[in-house]
């Protein structure tokens, strides 16, 4: 392609000078990796306060009765805590975050198709994450509805409903932008000879995520505003004391919420089913039964939404076709699991911290899947629906699944990103906290909902004492894995090693064929390709064979 | 925990058996992953074998979990399908949930906070709630239904054993929604008609 003027790419995109200086340069940049950048900084802060809040609250179940906080404080925290986590940390943690930043590189472009669009949609996430903590200290106190909102409680909850219900609209606008551009983005700007089955898994998930934003989160946008209707105008639409039907709000709300776990879980996949073939340095296994199977999740996805509502009181037809869906929808993830195990088959595997994570996703995310399973059954669901099993079932697959594919993304793209290496020793040690940390803190759960302990209680039976006890002594060991991880990573950025090799870990996609870090425009001349993403073509080279002996 | 309610058997089997086959397909994929990376760790193996996939495979683990998530659905079916219709001589009870406490309102009239009733006679409860949802959760009988304001749920249940359980509320509503517990008694027949008089003379 044509030379870049001026010499816009002599530089990496963290040195580039352009109209602006200091921060403006940052927060005004059009430039998908500084935007990606921004997402990250922001993300982390508000996944900061996240994981506060849940170590308070942790805390406080430590034993039964008041200990450390007030119920009122306690609701209030955990409908934080879940508006944070999902709003804030974990839909833009891999799109926002990480799709900025590569899905153009990888595809080969020199940004996403809408520049100023993605910049608005980082001042939209800001936007909507500031009144979310302004929500908090207006007069009123914060919400305290839980992180579902449910209707008539919210209707008559005298805490700031109704601006944090405007912050979840506003983030729900930031969403629909990003999956807007990764759209049109992958349609219109993908290299030459990158067919749609040339691109890299990690792409095709983004791409059925962005459909998923563009056509879910509408809903739940119109959703919130009927209520801040509700509230202000007192137009009866959900409260049934006007006249309206609560369950009707449970079903508009779990339209989106519902396909929004697969915004959250699927772009995780596409990590992991990236870094699994570059740390086994083979081509992947089923790479069209990955790609289609993200599609699947995203369609399937989409028709499962009443499996949260199984409790109540639908007719047995939608009983019947939810709880069937929901048991289908396993599969395509099944699938996935399969493939990726087979691809560390024969594999020459480099046990590095990316793959380690990567492995603790499909462990963890898989005990997620199964116990999925069980509250899909309609007869076990009336026992354990609303119950700490259920928080168990989430958290391992929304902390253990999409949590951990971030760190793997981090552990593996951030030499790319800023030029510097992390301890490789450091980010194992880690790992093994935040794997053990994680599941003291969550398996308890599953016990004890089995048992019969409702979910969102600030206190609790003597009974259960033993389990929330093992809980909360995992979240402390959870925390200090999450310590040791940032502070390594983050002591990267300031005294790490430097690196401009390109390809630090051997992978074959796009982003390792640009400089490190990348430069503004990414590639100096815009790359061609010819072949399906882990090839891996030196393996297919006739050598003796001294492999099969080395057991 | 033992059997308290028609419920527990049916929803236990087939707890257990999607949980025997969760484990031992988590064994399978945990165990092949471990193995994987041991075997052909770099050091052992120096040279990767492109292998792009297998058709006969991804048919095999396509249609294997799908015969067992349909097993697992059946099971889920069966076990539900029992509690949507109460027998026609079911004693009726109305439930009314409420910020933060359950009442409870018997035929002949009278109103108690702790639910009483005969043991091996079915049971039909009227749900309602008269502020915000709260859901009736009793987790010995593995039976829980949500209590709305704007509708009228129920549900049945035959109690097998006599004893006493707890209830609890499974719907967030508010401030005390942790401590929204009650009872439910279950006693024999005779000790019930006895209380029950004894409820109805105290009425008057």
């Amino acid at each position: 392609m044509t030379a870049n003027p001026s010499g816009v790419n002599s530089v990496s995109y963290l040195e580039y000078k352009g109209r602006h200086k200091g921060i403006k340069s940052w927060i005004f940049s059009t430039d998908h990796k500084r935007i990606g950048i921004l997402y990250l900084i922001s993300m982390l802060t508000f996944f900061a306060v996240g994981v506060t809040f849940g170590f308070l609250m942790r805390l406080e179940l430590f034993s039964p009765g008041p200990s450390i906080m007030d119920p009122q404080t306690y609701n209030s925290i955990f409908t934080l805590h879940g508006i944070i986590m999902i709003f804030l940390f974990i839909i833009p943690g891999l799109p926002a975050v990480f799709g900025n930043f590569f899905l153009p590189i990888m595809i080969g472009a020199k940004d996403v198709s809408f520049p100023r669009l993605n910049l608005l949609s980082w001042w939209l996430f800001v936007a909507g994450g500031l009144l979310a903590i302004i929500s908090v200290f207006l007069p009123g106190g914060p919400a305290d509805t839980g992180w579902t909102f449910y209707i008539p409680y919210s209707v008559r909850s005298g805490t700031n409903v109704v601006p944090a219900l405007l912050a979840a609209f506003i983030l729900g606008f930031s969403s629909i932008l990003t999956g807007l551009n990764f759209v049109t983005t992958v349609h219109r700007l993908r290299a030459k000879g990158m067919t749609f089955f040339k691109m890299p898994l990690f792409i095709w998930s983004l791409y059925s995520t962005a459909w998923i934003q563009i056509l879910a989160t509408p809903i739940i946008g119109i959703t919130l505003l009927l209520v801040v209707m509700e509230r202000w105008l007192g137009v009866g639409i959900f409260d049934p004391a006007l006249g309206g039907d609560p369950v009707l709000y449970q079903h508009l709300f779990w339209i989106y919420s519902h396909p929004a776990v697969y915004i959250m879980i699927l772009p995780a996949m596409g990590v992991v089913s990236e870094i699994i073939p570059v740390f086994s340095r083979r081509t992947i296994f089923g790479y069209k039964f990955i790609a289609f199977s993200s599609v699947a999740i995203a369609l399937l996805g989409s028709l499962v939404w009443a499996h949260h509502m199984f409790t109540v009181g639908m007719s047995n037809t939608a009983m019947f076709i939810f709880s069937f869906l929901t048991f289908i929808v396993a599969i395509p993830s099944a699938i996935k699991v399969f493939n990726w195990v087979a691809t560390l088959y024969k594999g020459s595997i480099y046990t590095e911290p990316p793959l380690l994570y990567a492995l603790g996703f499909i462990f963890l995310f898989s005990i997620g899947g199964f116990t999925g399973l069980m509250q899909g059954a309609l007869s076990v669901n009336m026992h354990i629906h609303d119950t700490s099993f259920i928080v168990a079932h989430f958290h391992y697959v929304m902390f253990g699944g999409t949590g951990f594919g971030i760190f793997a993304a981090m552990h593996y793209w951030w030499p790319k990103m800023f030029g510097r290496k992390y301890k490789i020793k450091t980010a194992k040690t880690a790992f093994w906290f935040l794997f053990i940390g994680f599941n003291l803190l969550y398996f308890p759960m599953f016990i004890m909902g089995w048992l019969g302990m409702p979910r969102r209680y600030y206190d609790y039976l003597p009974e259960y004492t033993p389990y929330h006890r093992l809980s909360t002594i995992g979240s402390w060991i959870l925390i200090t894995g999450l310590i040791i991880m940032f502070s390594n990573l983050y002591s990267a950025l300031r005294r790490g090693e430097k690196t401009t090799e390109p390809n630090v870990w051997g992978g074959e996609t796009l982003e390792w064929k640009s400089a490190t870090p990348p430069p503004l425009e990414n590639f100096d001349v815009l790359p061609e390709v010819s072949e399906a993403p882990y090839e891996y073509k030196e393996n297919d080279e006739v050598e003796e064979k001294k492999t099969e002996e080395a057991v | 925990m033992f059997p308290a309610s028609n419920y527990v058997d049916k929803v236990d089997f087939a707890f257990i058996f999607i949980t025997v086959i969760s484990f031992a397909l988590l064994a399978l994929v945990t165990i092949l992953m471990l193995y994987f990376v041991f075997k052909y760790n770099h050091k052992r193996n120096k040279k990767a074998t492109n292998i792009h996939g297998s058709i006969p495979l991804e048919i095999f683990w396509t249609v294997i979990p799908v015969i067992l998530v349909l097993g697992m659905f059946y099971f889920g079916w069966v076990g539900y399908v029992d509690s949507v219709n109460p027998p026609a001589d079911s004693m009726v009870i109305k439930v009314t949930g409420q910020m933060w406490k359950w009442s409870f309102e018997y035929p002949d009239g009278f109103k108690t906070d702790t639910l009483y009733v005969p043991a091996n006679v079915p049971v039909k409860l009227n749900l309602n709630s008269v502020d915000v949802n709260h859901s009736f959760y009793i987790p010995a009988f593995r039976l829980k239904k949500d209590v709305l304001p704007n509708r009228n749920n129920s549900l049945w249940f035959n109690a097998d054993k006599t004893g006493s359980y707890d209830i609890a509320c499974a719907e967030y509503c508010g401030l005390r929604h942790s401590y929204m517990y009650t009872k439910i008694v279950v006693i024999t027949k005779d000790n019930f008609t006895a209380w029950k008089n004894a409820q109805i003379a105290k009425a008057k």
